[in-house]
């Protein structure tokens, strides 16, 4: 099958580009998350997902009202995190690590007392960006644009907050207020990313392309961009892949990412023996 | 430049119930350099926080700058110098020119974006401090010691009125030490710039301070060091040769 041939399909049409979409979006916010050492965050988030999945389920919500649905869920959970970190005097892992227990276990009761779900509720937990449709593109479009405005227009202050905090604090910068946005903004992108690795697979999205671009980078825009460039150029060619050797795509696009991430580790240790 | 650069009343403020300072009071004039020694645990960073708002006092008022603390925006007019990075990560990718220009976010409003004149101020500053040679190296690449100068560098990008130094040289060899004092002492001769350096080293103070603040929870002496060097608190602390240990300028 040529290229060509593949892109007439109107399916990996929408899958390209809304994946591609979706891996900008993973790769940027990466970047400050791994930078933070808060990358588990999109582990827990992606748990809380999978119950806000099984609670759509539950109310016979499916595809693009099931995705409208599980936003408001997952935002409040990613701000219950932080709260959890902040007034019950416990570490940033031990909140993620309730509220993604939280969200599993809600899952799985909801599963039960349903009877099991008719849909595939596999689908959700590895992903299928192949069968994405338009009004799901529309979605992801429409959050790719408010995560990267979000981003953009507080991309100082939340260079400054992964910086230093207290540098950050010490100018001023309402860091908390900071924290707040980056998580939310994180909520929003594995709701996003559910569609193209999966539930199980999100937090790969969001720590690979990252750490691939953190062994190369010079310099914190440098890291973003390419990143960004990598996953874009991880998340297209698993796609592609995916297609023409009829494997599971998530799966591929992941190890495409672990693969990129040996090369630039492997490209970094030889640049440092030059 | 006169009037009181900084005012502190009645403060006292802690950590989860247990109070590291005690209703302290002091001020500082604008131009002086204020040594503040004590021994660990006396409240040396516990003060430096409040002063930036990192930390909410208990009791007692803040004022930077002619303006309480509470209420206090113009961050750009104020340098800080930690002891360290909080959380160092030495693969952090950020370059020196990076670093120096996040000291120019202070008092920017929304939303925050950099323009020519705070390019020209961090390469001013650069230029300055003699590290543009090293504009474009990562901040995790660097010694102990140029790292620090960049940080002072990012605390000075803004040419501050009021410059906060918590411990700055703790893990700097002698030599580098001294040039960083050295730069401080001239920045705060030529351009008046208050500066208040957090210290063990009363040594360094002796030398370079025209003031000092021994705290010990509470104050123990403010005022001119000449002063101390013949009060009864110095021979209190130090003993009686504490005098040439401490008192001796070089």
């Amino acid at each position: 099958m040529n290229i060509t041939e593949m892109l007439s399909y109107g399916f990996m049409q929408r899958a390209l580009v809304g994946g591609s979409l979706i891996a900008i979006l993973c790769s940027v916010l990466g970047v400050f998350l791994v930078l933070r050492r808060l990358s588990l965050i999109g582990d827990g988030l992606s748990h809380v997902t999978f119950g806000s999945v099984a609670l759509a389920l539950f109310f016979r919500l499916h595809s693009f009202y099931m995705t409208l649905a599980i936003i408001p869920v997952v935002l409040a959970c990613a701000m219950g995190i932080l709260k959890l970190a902040q007034k019950a005097r416990i570490y940033g892992d031990a909140a993620i690590g309730i509220v993604s227990a939280l969200g599993i276990a809600t899952g799985v009761m909801l599963a039960s007392l349903a009877g099991g779900f008719n849909v595939d509720l596999f689908s959700y937990l590895f992903g299928n960006i192949l069968s994405i449709s338009s009004s799901e593109l529309a979605i992801a479009a429409l959050l790719f644009c408010v995560v990267l405005a979000g981003v953009g227009i507080f991309y100082n202050d939340l260079f400054a907050s992964t910086f230093d905090e207290e540098l950050a604090k010490s100018s001023g910068i309402d860091t908390d207020r900071i924290n707040a946005i980056l998580v939310l903004l994180t909520a929003l992108t594995v709701v996003l990313a559910m569609k193209v690795v999966g539930i199980m697979l999100i937090s790969a999205l969001l720590i690979l392309p990252a750490v691939s671009a953190l062994q190369l980078a010079k310099g914190f825009r440098t890291a973003i961009v390419l990143a960004a460039g990598i996953g874009v150029c991880t998340v297209v060619t698993g796609i592609s892949l995916s297609f023409v050797m009829n494997l599971p795509t998530g799966a591929t696009i992941v190890l495409i990412n672990f693969l990129t991430f040996v090369c630039a580790f492997a490209a970094r240790s030889v640049l440092r023996k030059r | 430049m006169s009037g009181a650069a900084l005012t502190i009343e009645n403060l006292s403020a802690g950590y989860h119930g247990s109070q590291a300072l005690n209703d302290v009071s002091f001020s500082v004039n604008a131009g002086d350099y204020l040594g503040i020694c004590g021994p660990n645990g006396s409240g040396k960073s516990t003060l430096v926080k409040v002063i930036l708002g990192l930390l909410a006092p208990d009791n007692g008022e803040v004022t930077l700058l002619g303006t309480p603390q509470s209420s206090f925006k113009s961050w750009q007019r104020i340098g800080y110098l930690p002891q360290g990075l909080q959380f160092f990560n030495p693969h952090f990718p950020a370059t020196v020119d990076e670093v120096i220009r996040l000291g120019r976010l202070a008092g920017k409003s929304f939303p925050k974006r950099f323009n020519r004149e705070d390019m020209a101020a961090v390469e001013r500053t650069m230029e300055w401090m003699g590290i543009s040679h090293i504009r474009g190296s990562m901040i995790g690449e660097l010694s102990g010691g140029l790292r620090q100068r960049v940080l002072l560098a990012r605390a000075l990008v803004n040419n501050p009125e009021l410059l906060v130094l918590d411990e700055p040289t703790t893990a700097l060899d002698p030599e580098t030490r001294e040039s960083f004092y050295k730069l401080i002492y001239e920045m705060n001769r030529e351009n008046k710039t208050t500066v208040l350096l957090v210290t063990h080293d009363t040594a360094t103070i002796g030398k370079y301070a025209s003031h000092l603040l021994y705290l010990d929870k509470k104050v123990i002496f403010c005022g001119n060091f000449d002063d101390f060097c013949t009060s009864t608190e110095m021979t209190g602390l130090f003993g009686e040769h504490g005098q040439h240990l401490v008192c001796h300028r070089h």
